[in-house]
């Protein structure tokens, strides 16, 4: 009886064991990208400084979390004119919001390594619930977590007046990120 | 006077309409680059791309009609190196006919922005994405278009001379004034 319980606890323990919790997001492997439609012509951006911090486990997904924090001046909008021009009034008001963040609140499992991952983005002091999907990759020595999803600028502000027409700036951002990580 | 002194009706018909689609383009250009980001300079720098599409295109039919149809001769007494010249400069309005919208369409895509032709037909990014290259284009793309100006205000220069200082009946060629009749 003895030797029964103690092999069944040493079976519950064992997926634990092995198991690695990725705490460690790896910024050189790691990407923020967007594009956008201007008049009709896709252009693609990115941003090149942000950090995030995580947890995830692929055995306790539901007790995954993590915070992204972007620095809107590393932006690359298309151009050195559009660069410039985003950190305004209109754009990002860069000097008031410097940053944009997620908060995760919540991630699902929805098999095969995917995941959604529920939170809060805010930009320009705008906070909105998003649902991202996400795909975990896992890798011999560091894991991929890659999400895409599409963001409408105008729920944040961003890109107001003049620049509110969504027909010479598409109002639909598609933002695609790659977060690698190492494990513990 | 026998036709042969007047160039084609084809040709004579891209030759105007051409010479309309440049004498927009230009002016844009020049206008819209000092502008302040805003929809509308957006806006002006994808027609300015549409124009610029559509003058290579139409120098190319020209091109191809030009190859199969001889143009009406100069006038007699014009001097020798005079017609040199001219033909010298018939080429070179040629070269930067093509040149111009090339160095666009590539300083386009350096700058990271495909040409979509009125927005519906992409043309291939023929170069990566290169703020470097971009910019060199840029200068380049200027550079040909002030030759463009220089040899375009020679040409009707020299087509203004041969008409009304020596009086030969020369505008009549590009379809200018009543046909002369024998």
């Amino acid at each position: 009886m003895k030797l029964a319980a103690f092999t069944l606890m040493a079976v519950l323990a064992a997926p634990a064991a092995y198991a690695i919790e990725y705490t460690t997001a790896l910024p050189k492997q790691s990407r923020v990208n967007f594009e956008f439609r201007q008049m009709g012509v896709p252009v693609k951006g990115g941003f090149k400084r942000f950090t995030t911090q995580m947890a995830f486990d692929p055995a306790r997904p539901e007790a995954a979390r993590a915070t992204i924090e972007i620095d809107l001046a590393s932006i690359d909008a298309g151009s050195r004119e559009a660069d410039d021009e985003s950190a305004g009034k209109l754009w990002f008001n860069r000097s008031v919001y410097p940053k944009a963040t997620f908060v995760s609140s919540e991630v699902r499992a929805l098999g095969a390594n995917r995941f959604e991952l529920r939170g809060t983005l805010t930009l320009k002091g705008k906070p909105r619930d998003m649902i991202i999907p996400v795909t975990y990759t896992p890798g011999k020595n560091a894991a991929t977590f890659d999400g895409s999803f599409v963001l409408r600028r105008l729920d944040f502000g961003i890109g107001e007046g003049l620049w509110a027409d969504v027909a010479t700036v598409a109002n639909e951002v598609q933002v695609k990120f790659r977060i690698a990580a190492t494990g513990k | 006077m026998s036709a042969s002194n007047r160039y084609s009706t084809t040709a004579i018909a891209l030759h105007w309409l051409v010479a309309l689609l440049i004498f927009s383009a230009f002016p844009l250009g020049l206008y819209m680059v000092g502008l302040p980001l805003s929809p509308d300079k957006l806006k002006l720098y994808s027609y300015h791309k549409w124009i610029g599409v559509t003058v290579f295109l139409l120098v190319a039919i020209r091109l191809a009609w030009r190859a199969k149809h001889t143009p009406p001769a100069l006038p007699d007494g014009i001097a020798a190196w005079q017609r040199r010249a001219s033909a010298m400069a018939h080429g070179l309005l040629y070269a930067l006919m093509v040149a111009i919208p090339l160095s666009g369409w590539l300083m386009s895509s350096a700058k990271g922005f495909q040409t979509v032709w009125f927005g519906v037909l992409p043309l291939p990014d023929l170069v990566e994405r290169n703020r470097e290259l971009g910019d060199m284009l840029a200068t380049v793309h200027q550079a040909l278009n002030y030759s463009l100006a220089a040899l375009v205000i020679l040409h009707v220069a020299a087509a203004l001379k041969h008409h009304f200082v020596e009086r030969r009946p020369f505008l009549q060629r590009m379809g200018l004034g009543r046909k002369e009749r024998t």
